[in-house]
């Protein structure tokens, strides 16, 4: 390239669109995966910026009715389906997991490729349903109203969904195989890194979570051509079944969302203060805790559908017990702090900020589970600002964090340290102004999927709408500068952090094969007190 | 409703203070965590910053006293949440015997209330301050949700089944009422509002200026004022043809309706089902469904020969025990 770079690696190994399109190589696939997010993201911004704009003001002058229901429905569906499921698991977790247990690839690279193309086709699907005419269902989908009242391209997107699917659950099982079969020798399970182990539960609940949400949709699409009476009493069904159908895999999928963010975190937290991670076993097997409480708690989503006393008092006592591996998490990050070597790089900025984000998300989970006030607060504003805060102030925070972080590794450069600081805390800046008014808003009683709304709830939406102009510039900072670095940035060394962690001990980009010599493994992860200083 | 900046949503109705005092414990215990936490990463990130660029700290490993210690507390915490949650959730679940009935169907975009006097109203419920109300709801298309804020309720209406809810306001005022389920093109103009009157206020309306009264309702029997809904159910009774098998006598080809509701039936299948409003409707729609022990299953369906609101109706007549007793 620039005649500087002359090692070969997985970058420059081959070279045309070709090469990348029929790659095998994991960390290409990851690629891939990163600029297809990346663009889902994107679009997925834009419907949120209409959504907003639209709240401005509490008539609804800016977009009809119908026009702002598909707005949100699409945010929702493209948000959740196409960018929160895979972002970490698909580019993280694809680029670093082999690496980080001392793998040449994953255990089925060509099935690796398949997934890519599964998601591709599934995102090719929802769009095409969406510039044909849109869908208005909300991601929720929930029936009769998907199934009989609505009129839009239900069944398209619902294809698209369907697809995507199969791309996550073909992506978990490569984890799991590739996690089982293919560690390096000395590399036992507690000395994994906790990204592995957040990976390795994630893709259990992909695995085992994702063809209930399959199943479903084809039940939705059936009832719409046919009139099966699944779901439409109008033809004998129930329409509470879908409920229960749809939470089962989408409560766990939230999970999805956060496990591998937890495990980002941990890998930052003990990297910038260069300290083992408090409480190892407790990080690791409370996210096997975490997945497996996980697919007992659907119902906590239908306490005000009618179910009865008893069944709503199960599901909240077992959402309590979820809530109890989280804090656990917490606090063992906030511990492993203590007497440490802090350094305020910016994916130690954003792993601070996801501390302090998910800390709110998380407590006011447990409102929600709290059967008497979920009565009065949920579907309202407190619930979109509780799940932003789990799923975007979390998810977002711990992606944004790792990327930066693994930066050098995937691209052999360095990203301007200033500007990723200063847009980290734009980032926490504009999301609290975003979604803190909103609990308020929520317990005021504002119903969410509202585009016109009483007067007196304008005030607080004003906050959200210019909160979100901020948060807009601070994810759209990193675009810029990453872009930039990968042309103009430093030369990275193998170790820019002076990080624990196998792939550190190849270099940036690694090659093909990731690793010159198979490594032998015989420390615990996170040995920060027994490794030499050697930063670079 | 009237002001344009609010922090906190009015207080109007019984329970609305027990859902504070509950929301206020979970902001303080969270307030607290939330604090506990920022504070303890600030102070860290402060107090531990590096100084050196060799700098290695000791290694802590962990400690199983802590790792309890953040278990079990704020397990004990959550449990804490949990009953209390629970208690208001009963407390919401279960109307008082005294309550007031209204009948609520929700249909894409508007809300229609009915008065056991027989008083129709759309997107506007008055009632009486001081008196428990109890809904019992459905939907005639889509899942729509009733939520009236400053009351603290919240209740999908449902359709193919009925869902209750209740409340007792203890302010007269003015209320929104929301649809809290998103249902289409609509859903977010599907607002109405609850007017909470002094009692003697809310017999003059409901007697007096009757605008909104429909026509449709026949003119309640002078012995029967307070239960028109019922009336127009026994019309329905009649014009149906319902009471040509379910009658009071031996020999009818149906069981007889009279005080059945609220008992336990014995079915073919040799199980019992409490007679509910579900069941009623059930029988109604779809009658083969179940089948009582020692009838044949010969009953025609209704369905598409009564709407929601007429359902709602016949139940409140068979409410009454008095189904088929008696011939017009
Ligand atoms: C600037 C950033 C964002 C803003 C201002 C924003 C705003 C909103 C708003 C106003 C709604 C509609 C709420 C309603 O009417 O119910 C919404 C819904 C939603 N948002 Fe966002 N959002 C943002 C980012 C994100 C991101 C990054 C994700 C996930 C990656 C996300 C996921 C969702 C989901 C799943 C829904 C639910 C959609 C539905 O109700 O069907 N949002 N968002
Ligand atoms: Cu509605």
């Amino acid at each position: 390239m620039n005649g500087v770079e002359t090692r070969t690696n997985y970058l420059n190994a081959e070279y045309g669109l070709l090469s990348w399109l029929l790659t095998r190589d994991h960390k290409r696939i990851a690629i891939l995966y990163l600029v297809s997010v990346t663009i889902m993201f994107a679009i997925g911004g834009l419907f949120a910026a209409a959504v907003r704009l639209e709240l401005l003001t509490p008539q609804g002058d800016l977009l009809a009715a119908d026009t702002y229901n598909k707005m949100f429905s699409m945010h929702g569906i493209i948000m959740v389906f196409f960018f929160l499921l895979p972002a970490i698991p698909a580019t993280l977790g694809n680029f670093l997991i082999p690496m980080m247990i001392g793998a040449r690839d994953l255990a089925f690279p060509r099935i690796n490729l398949l997934s890519w193309y599964l998601y591709v086709i599934g995102a090719l699907f929802t769009l095409y349903a969406m510039v044909t005419g849109g869908v208005d269902t909300g991601w929720t989908f929930y029936t009769p109203f998907s199934t009989t009242a609505s009129n839009t391209n239900v069944v398209p997107t619902a294809i698209g969904i369907f697809i995507n699917g199969f791309s996550g659950i073909l992506t978990g099982l490569n984890f799991i195989v590739t996690i089982h079969r293919m560690r390096a020798p000395g590399l036992t399970w507690f000395r994994l890194p906790l990204f592995v182990w957040a990976h390795y539960a994630t893709s259990l609940i992909q695995v085992l979570g994702t063809p209930v949400l399959a199943i479903t949709l084809v039940m939705v699409a059936l009832e719409r051509a046919f009139h099966f009476g699944i779901f439409d009493p109008a033809y004998g069904g129930d329409p509470l079944l879908f409920q229960h159908l749809f939470w089962f895999y989408s409560h766990p999928a939230v999970y999805i969302m956060i496990l591998p963010a937890m495990g980002v975190i941990s890998e930052l937290v003990t990297c910038f203060s260069r300290k083992s991670i408090f409480g190892y076993s407790f990080v690791a097997l409370s996210s096997v805790a975490i997945a497996v409480l996980g697919f007992l708690v659907w119902a906590h989503h239908m306490f005000v559908t009618g179910m009865s006393v008893y069944a709503a008092m199960i599901f909240s006592f077992i959402s309590f017990g979820v809530a109890i591996p989280s804090a656990v998490k917490v606090f063992n990050w906030t511990a492993t702090l203590y007497k440490g070597s802090i350094s305020y790089s910016a994916p130690m900025l954003y792993a601070l900020g996801f501390i302090g984000l998910f800390t709110i998300g998380g407590l006011t989970g447990l409102f929600l589970a709290t059967l008497g006030v979920d009565v009065h607060v949920t579907d309202t504003y407190f619930v979109v600002a509780h799940f932003h805060y789990v799923m975007v102030g979390g998810t977002i925070m711990a992606y944004l964090g790792g990327l930066h972080f693994w930066w050098p590794k995937i691209t052999g450069r360095l990203y301007p340290e200033i500007w990723a600081r200063i847009s980290a805390a734009i980032v926490f800046l504009g999301f609290n102004l975003t979604f803190f008014p909103q609990f308020i808003l929520g317990y005021l009683g504002m119903p969410r999927r509202y585009h016109v709304y009483p007067d007196e709830f304008q005030v607080l939406n004003v906050l959200s709408t210019a909160g979100a102009s901020i948060l807009g510039v601070g994810y759209l900072l990193p675009f810029i500068y990453l872009g930039w670095s990968m042309r103009y940035g430093a030369l990275a060394p193998a170790n820019p952090w002076g990080a624990t962690g196998l792939e550190w001990e190849t270099p940036s980009p690694p090659p093909t094969e990731n690793f010159e010599t198979p490594p032998v493994v015989t420390r615990p992860a996170y040995a920060y007190d027994l490794e030499e200083v050697t930063v670079g | 409703m009237a002001s344009n900046f609010a922090l906190f949503p009015e207080r109007a109705s019984t329970v609305a203070g027990e859902v504070d005092a509950l929301y206020l414990f979970l902001v303080a215990v969270s307030g607290f965590f939330a604090v506990l936490i920022a504070a303890l990463v600030v102070v860290f990130a402060i107090k531990y910053r590096r100084r050196a660029e060799d700098e290695r700290p000791q290694a802590i490993h962990g400690s199983l006293a802590l790792e309890l210690a953040w278990t079990i507390i704020p397990f004990g915490l959550a449990m804490v949440m949990f009953f209390w949650g629970a208690k208001v959730y009963i407390t919401l679940a279960v109307p008082p015997p005294n309550a007031m009935e209204v009948f609520v169907v929700g249909k894409q975009w508007m809300w229609k209330l009915q008065h056991l006097e027989g008083k129709r109203e759309i997107n506007e419920l008055h009632v009486p301050v001081g008196q428990p109300i109890k809904l019992t709801m459905t939907s005639e298309d889509v899942i729509h949700s009733f939520y009236v804020p400053a009351f603290r309720i919240k209740q999908d209406a449902i359709p193919g089944r009925y869902t209750t809810a209740w409340f007792e306001p203890t302010k007269v005022g003015t209320y929104h009422l929301f649809c809290a389920e998103y249902c289409g093109t609509e859903h977010a103009k599907m607002i109405g509002r609850i007017v909470v009157m002094e009692p003697a206020e809310y017999q003059a309306w409901l007697a007096g200026t009757a605008t909104t009264a429909v026509a449709a309702v026949p003119a309640a029997k002078p012995e029967d004022q307070q239960a028109a809904m019922a009336a127009a159910g026994a019309e329905l009774f009649q014009k149906l043809g319902c009471v040509s098998c379910h009658r009071a006598q031996a020999g009818a080809l149906g069981p007889s309706l009279a005080g059945l509701f609220g008992h336990n039936v014995a079915l073919q299948d040799g199980s019992t089902v409490v007679a509910d409003e579900d069941y009623i409707r059930e029988s109604i729609l779809n009658p083969q469904a179940k089948i009582v022990a020692g009838y044949q299953p010969i009953m025609p369906t209704f369905k598409g020969l009564v709407n929601e609101e007429q359902l709602m109706q016949l139940i409140a007549y068979i409410k009454t025990g008095k189904a088929g007793t008696e011939t017009q």
